[in-house]
């Protein structure tokens, strides 16, 4: 329509400086450039972009390096947690995290995830959680749902045969070197205000070194669900939210 | 009502319809044209935006900026005059 700007607005929202202008390679309607662009947020708004290095997993989200203007180091897959404590520990005054999905994370890289958290290792672990191998075609993953079809179970994960879809969450939030542990969801904008919010008081938590925080996004795959991005956030609050409910996890009562 | 306005990048933009399902005003839809990477872009289709952001905040693809009407000075506050009331 013809609505214009004049010299009467003000820009009120843009994207994040830290956030470079290459076009993201995600899927139309994909949860990670939400994740990414928070986190440049929060990064922008803390004024830390120049002290914080960010670890890329192997995923979805590998070219995460080419999106983030802050210094990032790849890891090798699963291995993010585990170069990122390497980071923190040689550079103990940066703030540091690592970015990694659900196959990353919760299957090739479990030891390295409990075993970080466990050293209560002062960095903040972004878990993007959408049930999914989404970059290899949609093969079932730890974290998909008992009856989810995807390329591996075509008739449906079988709980007897393969297990349960694994909560890693909750089972890391026992561990007492984790500090803050939350989950969040990208798919409303007040889901992404809250997500927001996490973030600042994980990079706060960071600078007084209280421990890992540790946040999970269920997000979707329109692609690896074959869904459009709307039935997909639609599938994901009616079938991933009973499973993987958003909310805080563990809490340290100085956040409460 | 406040007015605003959204400017989405067009190239940028894959055409997921996130903003298109999280615009409380039913302003936005999909262009009829398509960009260099063939898809259908966001564009608003109605003159009543608010700049809320909502649609900058759930757009995966940082493609959306939005305006809003400078608010003006503040109203001086009013007077309450003691009523008589008891």
């Amino acid at each position: 329509m013809n609505s214009t700007v004049n010299e009467q607005m003000e820009v009120v929202y843009h994207k994040p400086q830290t956030l470079t202008d290459t076009p993201m390679h995600y899927c139309p309607g994909c949860g990670h450039g939400v994740v990414h662009r928070v986190l440049m947020e929060v990064i922008d708004e803390m004024g830390i972009a120049e002290r914080t290095v960010g670890v890329a997993p192997v995923g979805c989200s590998v070219f995460a390096y080419h999106y983030m203007n802050v210094d990032m180091q790849e890891a090798a897959h699963g291995r993010a947690s585990a170069v990122a404590t390497g980071v923190r520990r040689v550079l103990p005054d940066k703030f540091v995290f690592s970015y990694q999905g659900d196959g990353d994370l919760a299957a090739i890289g479990t030891g390295e995830t409990i075993h970080t958290i466990n050293r209560g290792e002062n960095i903040l672990m972004v878990f993007v959680n959408n049930g999914i191998y989404g970059m290899t075609g949609g093969q079932m993953a730890p974290t998909s749902l008992c009856g989810m079809v995807t390329s591996t179970s075509p008739y449906g994960r079988d709980a007897a045969q393969v297990g349960h879809p694994l909560k890693i969450t909750e089972m890391i939030a026992q561990l007492p070197g984790a500090y803050f542990v939350a989950r969040h969801s990208v798919h409303t904008p007040s889901a992404v205000r809250k997500l927001k919010k996490a973030f600042k008081a994980s990079f706060e938590a960071q600078k007084e070194k209280k421990g890992t925080c540790f946040i999970e996004v269920v997000s979707n795959c329109p692609s690896g669900w074959k869904m459009t991005p709307n039935e997909s956030n639609a599938w994901m609050e009616q079938h991933m939210f009973p499973h993987f409910p958003p909310g805080d996890i563990k809490v340290p009562a100085s956040m409460k | 009502m406040i007015s605003g306005t959204i400017v989405v990048a067009s190239e940028i933009c894959k055409g997921c319809e996130l903003c298109i399902a999280s615009c409380p005003q039913q302003s936005l839809g999909l262009s009829s044209s398509i960009n260099h990477k063939g898809y259908r872009f966001a564009q608003l289709v109605q003159d009543n935006c608010t700049g809320c952001t909502n649609c900058a905040l759930v757009c995966p693809d940082s493609a959306i900026t939005v305006y809003r009407e400078k608010k003006t000075a503040k109203r001086a506050p009013q007077m309450v005059i003691a009523s008589h009331a008891a």
